[in-house]
């Protein structure tokens, strides 16, 4: 434990439905401002976490703090959370104004009060004047700053966000994520961001946490993520990566344990050459290369398994690039850059 | 050829279902016309003369009205009680899956599904086993009693279409259930609930079968009117009063229409 | 009170269960008890002295529906919801179909009106009017004189059983007007199926080389048939019990509603009464049977 404050600490957390473990004795900790994104893939556990944390779920067992509190049991509306949505859930019948209000409006607060502090998230989330306007009035990219609106206002401990950059498309959910992280810093509320795209957790995050049936394979920083993957599941889910095992390990580390080496390690070299100390050398044939603009891929065959090869275009004529295959290689990489890898 | 078929009714098709869609609704019309005629004893058409006297014989019988009263008290109170049963039924089955779901909803169909008598010889046994008597009372159970059902498919239907994270939002926001219940899910559900309440009260106004079977001396308006067909010479006056039954109902029904109607087009 | 709110919030079978308490029980007492109520009654037995009813168990009333004179009653009632049900598919069919694959947004909002408006308006009224549009001095005698077919009227008038003294007064009448009030019922479930066929099914058939009939008789009609069946569960059902239009139609007594009514009024016979009323139950509970396999359920 490093001193540092914890917003959220789950402890043996579990859900269960019947026989399915969604979520299988989880212990996290979240610390307080930071921006932590729960990543993995669909039926992960990610989403049933963060329900869990809202207080939509009771857990099977197991305990969830907020900020030192026990709140297992605690229903939604007592817990100092809000929600961001997939689906933004904006309330159809209300404006815009009267949506972002809700959270104040159910404290009673007055409603001179309340107009001030909804002009000021308005313009937070750079909607001006929208105030007036019916939800079915928006646009995506709207509705969800509405819904980041709503859920600000009421100066929450911690914000959970459910997927809330899916429905958008690419150019506007990069811009959302710039504007999300912003955000964050400029409020220094702790955020809670699921999502199943691993680029927008490594764009945004502070620290990560990868899910992967129900349990937790690794938490750490983008940069802990990439170079130091623990598990198969992450080292493959994290970028791309090759992984080694079997008669080929055995031959290239002397052990048939499973390991990763990233393909941008690897330099892709004439059949003879002489491999440095403290590298690997391991011979291999071109079965296929793709252009894909800033970079090359190559797929090598070596004995059985194919490797993957990334390098920057930059010296690299194209027409070059067609003949290469079924040329024999060498692919020469650094001890160092392997990764061994335990199974979750 | 073939796309023409396709994309376009042949004449025939066309005429068919115009003819069936006519013959649904005509006969209400002809009640409208019978109201007017001249003739006392008979059914002769066309009408020999047109003339508004009847309405006014109807207005003087104090039969009618009090048959008109019973029935829209007794309207009022089971669309009540159907009011709040259905909306509860409906709240418990929208979203759950549990075990025995299905033969719940069932079971809220099974008083308009079975034919009237067999809701009506039930309620009338049970009366008997229970020695109690046939009053204004056991008219509203019975009536409620298939009558939640209307209101049960409409709020429902309503309830699923909603989206239900909006339910979890308002919560997330601090709100209470019994809040959430106000400021969500109500506005949500209000024309759905109107609706169905029209619907349950123009059944209750119009039914005769098991009404027959609960009330004791009691006469609703449909009793009423059954009562009359006996007597030939009144028979303008029932006509009458049978355009009073279809334009009460009407009201309702149309508005129950629009009310479901534009939510489906936003 | 905020913790009990609090604790059924955090326990939904708890809120689950509370929500249906009350409906649950209306409907138990009022209605399965009723039931009970009436079947256990089927089986009491009518001391012919007294007239009284008195809680011995007998099998006689259900005996006494094997009675020719009863039984014929049944077999009316059977034979009139089975020609009304077939009736009822073949005129709804054209209706429902047209609505559901031809009709634009707009026309298929005006024709559910059309078909709704009948449904919830005055059942009483509209077989009322039917007594006034088939008296021999009312509409249709006067259309077919316009058309010079009372002669035709007056041979189906004189045709045995199902001809009377008038159509207002006969089964052939009768049949007219059942026909008439359960349509819509059976329009709507019909639509409801058709409705799910999707186009590209007719466009696949074509495709295939089928014509337009081959194509109605192999891919569409078969996919409507679930929603026939389902409409046909109301048809037959509402028809088994029905007295009200035997009696405005014709003369009361002869049909299984009509049977139950006399007895448990004036007679005092409820056993039998019961005994009758069990019949459409167990009809109809083969009925719902057979029809779920048939897929019907799907269709509602």
């Amino acid at each position: 434990m490093n001193g540092r404050p914890v917003a959220v600490r789950l402890t043996q957390l579990s859900r269960h439905f019947g026989e399915v473990k969604a979520l299988n004795s989880i212990d996290l900790d979240v610390y307080d401002g930071e921006f932590f994104s729960m990543l993995g893939p669909s039926g992960s556990g990610k989403t049933t976490c963060l329900r869990l944390i809202a207080g939509f779920e009771q857990p099977t067992s197991g305990s969830i703090e907020l900020n030192g509190q026990q709140v297992a049991g605690v229903p939604p509306y007592e817990r100092d959370i809000n929600t961001v949505f997939q689906d933004y859930a904006l309330f159809p019948h209300m404006t815009v104004a009267d949506n972002i209000a809700y959270g104040l409006m159910v404290k009673r607060m007055p409603k001179a009060q309340r107009i001030t502090r909804v002009d000021e998230m308005l313009a937070m989330v750079r909607l001006p004047g929208f105030g007036g306007r019916k939800p079915s009035q928006l646009s995506g990219g709207q509705r969800q700053r509405v819904a980041l609106a709503r859920a600000l206002i009421n100066h929450p401990k911690v914000l959970l966000l459910d997927e809330p950059l899916g429905a958008l498309d690419l150019k506007l959910r990069q811009e959302m994520q710039v504007e999300l992280k912003t955000i964050q810093r400029e409020v220094g509320i702790t955020f809670i961001f699921v999502t199943h795209d691993q680029e927008e957790a490594m764009t945004m995050s502070d620290r990560i946490a990868v899910f992967n049936h129900g349990k937790i394979e690794q938490v750490g920083t983008p940069y802990e993520m990439y170079e130091n993957p623990q598990t198969r599941f992450v080292a493959q889910f994290i970028g791309t990566t090759n992984v080694l095992e079997g008669p080929i390990a055995q031959q290239i580390v002397g052990s048939p344990a499973p390991f990763a080496v990233r393909p941008e390690r690897i330099a892709l070299c004439p059949p003879d050459t002489a491999i440095p100390p403290d590298n690997i050398g391991v011979r291999g044939m071109i079965t296929d290369v793709t252009y894909l603009g800033m970079t090359i891929r190559w797929i090598i065959d070596i004995a059985g398994t194919l490797v993957t090869v990334i390098e920057p275009s930059a010296q690299l004529h194209a027409n070059a690039l067609d003949e290469r295959r079924g040329q024999p290689c060498m692919l020469v990489w650094q001890k160092a850059h392997n990764r061994a890898l335990k199974e979750a | 050829m073939r796309s023409k078929d396709m994309h376009r009714a042949g004449l025939g098709l066309k005429a068919t279902a115009t003819a069936v869609l006519i013959f649904l609704n005509f006969p209400i019309f002809v009640i409208g016309l019978y109201a007017f005629t001249t003739e006392e004893a008979s059914f002769s058409f066309p009408p020999p003369g047109l003339t508004t006297r009847w309405f006014g014989v109807l207005m003087g019988r104090s039969d009618f009205w009090e048959a008109l009263g019973l029935s829209l008290q007794v309207a009022l109170a089971a669309t009540g009680v159907a009011i709040i049963l259905g909306t509860l039924i409906a709240a418990a089955l929208y979203r759950s899956n549990f075990f025995g779901k299905e033969a719940i909803s069932l079971f809220v169909i099974l008083p308009i599904a079975l034919p009237g008598i067999v809701t009506g010889i039930a309620l009338r046994s049970a009366i008997g086993v229970l020695d109690l008597n046939l009053s204004t009372w056991t008219i509203v159970i019975g009536h409620a009693t298939f009558c939640m059902v209307t209101v049960y498919n409409n709020v429902v239907a309503r309830l699923r279409r909603m989206q239900h994270t909006q339910v979890e939002a308002s919560m997330d926001l601090g709100a209470t259930p019994f809040q959430t219940f106000r400021y969500v899910v109500f506005p949500n559900i209000a024309t759905a609930l109107l609706a169905g309440a029209f619907l349950a009260f123009a059944l209750s106004f119009d039914e005769i079968i098991v009404t027959t079977f609960t009330s004791g001396q009691q006469e609703t308006l449909p009793i009423w009117i059954f009562s009359q067909l006996t007597r030939p010479r009144d028979r303008p006056v029932t006509n009458v009063a049978a355009v009073f039954v279809i334009a009460i109902t009407l009201i309702p029904i149309l508005l129950a229409y629009r009310f479901t109607r534009d939510v489906s087009e936003t | 009170m905020r913790r009990a709110m609090n604790y059924l919030y955090t326990h939904p079978n708890a809120t689950l269960a509370l929500l249906l308490l009350i409906p649950m029980a209306w409907l138990v007492i009022f209605y399965l008890g009723s039931l009970s109520a009436m079947v256990v009654q089927s089986f009491y037995t009518l001391d012919d002295f007294t007239g009284r009813v008195l809680p011995i168990f007998s099998t006689f009333s259900y005996q006494e529906l094997f009675s020719p004179g009863n039984f014929d009653i049944v077999v009316r009632t059977l034979g009139m919801a089975t020609v009304v049900t077939l009736a009822s598919a073949v005129i709804a069919f054209p209706l429902a179909y047209f609505m559901a694959r031809f009709a634009s947004k707009r026309t298929k909002g005006l024709l559910f009106l059309g078909v709704m408006l009948p449904l919830w308006s005055s059942y009483l009224v509209r077989v009322y009017a039917w007594k006034l549009i088939l008296a021999n001095e009312g509409m249709i005698a006067w259309g077919a004189a316009q058309l010079g077919l009372t002669g035709v009227l007056e041979w189906i008038l004189s045709l045995p059983v199902i001809g009377g003294a008038s159509l207002s007064f006969s089964y052939f009448g009768m049949f007219l007007v059942f026909v008439y009030i359960w349509l819509p019922y059976m329009i709507l479930p019909i639509n409801a199926a058709l409705e799910r066929v999707p186009k590209s099914l007719t466009e696949a058939s074509a495709d295939l080389g089928g014509r337009p009939s081959y194509t109605f008789r192999k891919v569409i009609l078969p996919l409507a048939f679930p929603g026939i069946v389902a409409g046909s569960i109301f048809t037959f059902s509402l028809t088994l019990g029905d007295y009200i239009i035997p009696s405005i139609i014709g003369d009361s007594a002869r049909f299984i509603g009509s049977a139950v009514l006399l007895y448990q009024g004036t007679a005092g016979n409820l056993p039998l009464a019961a005994a009758f009323t069990v019949v459409p139950i167990v009809i109809m509970g083969a009925y719902l049977l057979l029809a779920r396999r048939l897929g019907a359920f799907d269709a509602l």
